[in-house]
């Protein structure tokens, strides 16, 4: 259980982390917090041949927020995520996922870009960021292009990311007022990774629902919108018959991948039950009777 | 490919070392075999058992997760270093009471996560400390024992 051999360099400046991957391509690895890439070094499921350290660089750590849209450093860590007053008041989704990211010592080194590169299926911050319309700035040598969450998860540990590109910064909008949110989990132990998982949110008018998004992790090879789910759900009031469409068209958006958290059939009955206990919320948040 | 190598200097309980290590020589071994504080354990080496946890620049962290050669002009903190600042002496002492150990290996890691949970200064109830003790396993004590004696400690702290 000890990593491969592998070349080190640290990084010194953005433009010396992306000069170092177009060099190395994809037989460089960029080391961020490393605390999913260093687990599969241990058990050699990765052999990189030169890691990229990237942790020096501070001009991609912070959070701001211009009015409208919050900006996440790629290299910010959980724990700055977690503890920021400008998430728990613009990105209360955020907010309310991000205890369930890992554990103390995990979150106190892992970064939001790092997750968000790797796209592990069961990760929270993918789901998070798909669910908010999140864009990504990704930066190489040749430049930087900004693409929409929506178009950047492709499979599992895929996504639009080029070997020589760099993801730099998150760019999520910030919750609108009179919108609502939802985060829920299920895992065997609090931290661990998730069996299923669902990000909710949209517009909740006592128990009419509008707008609402329905993003589901842990049980695809990569978060999904569930598109069927919610073109049963939107414009409806919820109740027990809206319930029941929209679980039905759940069937219609996700096919789970098995594996040793449990069989593809009690994970598709996870994700409805999630759907359930998601929207039950969102009415009970947004001041409707439940 | 040959063993690559970088020199490196940090400070580790206090003391300022420089050494050469192989770059992909993770936190624990080099304390463990480079430096001799095998108070840090090697359980699972793979992030999931807390048992290699030291304190990295003022927090807690994953020695299995960090390389040493990333440690350059960082500030370690191992169970032997927390001990001699005697920063956790109460907790260690009702550790012992509360017999909140049986074979010990886990006893470290979760010292060193308490002792960022003390250093919070918050109230905290038993979810709350069990939440925040989740990333470390104990497979001796069903972890009561454990919750008992840093909910003590945290209460008396908070009082006095």
């Amino acid at each position: 259980m000890k990593a491969p051999r592998f070349s080190y360099v640290r990084a010194d400046s953005v433009d010396h982390a992306l000069k170092l991957l177009d060099e190395h391509g994809e037989d460089g690895r960029i080391l961020a917090g490393g605390q999913s890439l260093m687990p599969t070094l241990n058990m050699r499921l990765s052999q990189p041949d030169v890691l990229i350290d990237i942790n020096r660089l501070d001009d991609l750590k912070g959070i701001s927020f211009d009015g409208d849209t919050v900006r996440i450093g790629a290299l910010t860590r959980h724990v700055e995520v977690l503890k920021s007053d400008i998430v728990k008041e613009h990105l209360p989704l955020i907010a309310e996922a991000m205890p369930h990211v890992a554990h103390v010592a995990v979150r106190n080194r892992g970064t939001i870009g790092g997750s968000v590169a790797l796209s592990d299926p069961a990760a929270e911050m993918p789901a998070c960021i798909l669910a908010l319309g999140a864009t990504l700035v990704l930066q190489s040598v040749n430049g930087t292009r900004e693409v929409a969450a929506d178009d950047y998860f492709k499979g599992l540990y895929e996504t639009e990311r080029r070997d020589n590109e760099l993801l730099t910064e998150i760019r999520i909008p910030s919750q609108k007022s009179g919108r609502v949110s939802v985060f829920l989990e299920l895992a065997r132990r609090h931290g661990d990774f998730a069996i299923a998982g669902v990000c909710a949110y949209g517009t909740v008018s006592g128990r009419k629902i509008d707008d609402m998004r329905l993003v589901y992790f842990a049980s695809e090879d990569r978060p999904v919108v569930g598109a069927n789910a919610i073109a049963a759900l939107n414009g409806k009031e919820w109740s027990d018959e809206t319930k029941d469409a929209v679980c039905a068209a759940l069937e219609n958006d996700l096919d789970p991948m098995a594996n040793l958290h449990g069989s593809a059939a009690m994970k598709m009955h996870l994700q409805k039950v999630l759907t359930g206990r998601a929207i039950d919320a969102a009415v009970a948040r947004a001041g409707g009777a439940s | 490919m040959s063993e690559e190598t970088a020199t490196l200097t940090l400070t580790v309980n206090g003391e300022q070392v420089t050494r050469t290590v192989r770059v992909r020589q993770n936190l624990v071994d080099f304390l463990r075999e480079e430096l001799g504080f095998t108070g840090s354990h090697v359980g699972c080496e793979h992030g999931i058992c807390g048992a290699c946890s030291v304190r990295m620049d003022g927090t807690v962290v994953r020695g299995c997760l960090t390389l040493a050669v990333q440690c350059e002009g960082a500030e370690i903190v191992t169970i032997e270093g927390l001990t001699d600042t005697g920063e956790i002496a109460d907790l260690q002492d009702r550790f012992v009471e509360r017999n909140a150990m049986q074979c010990g290996f886990c006893t470290p890691g979760m010292l060193m996560t308490a002792a960022e949970l003390l250093a919070q200064k918050e109230e905290m109830d038993r979810a709350e400390i069990r939440e925040f003790m989740s990333g470390n396993y104990c497979r001796c004590t069903g972890y009561h024992a454990i919750i008992d004696a840093i909910e003590s400690v945290n209460n008396a702290r908070l009082k006095g």
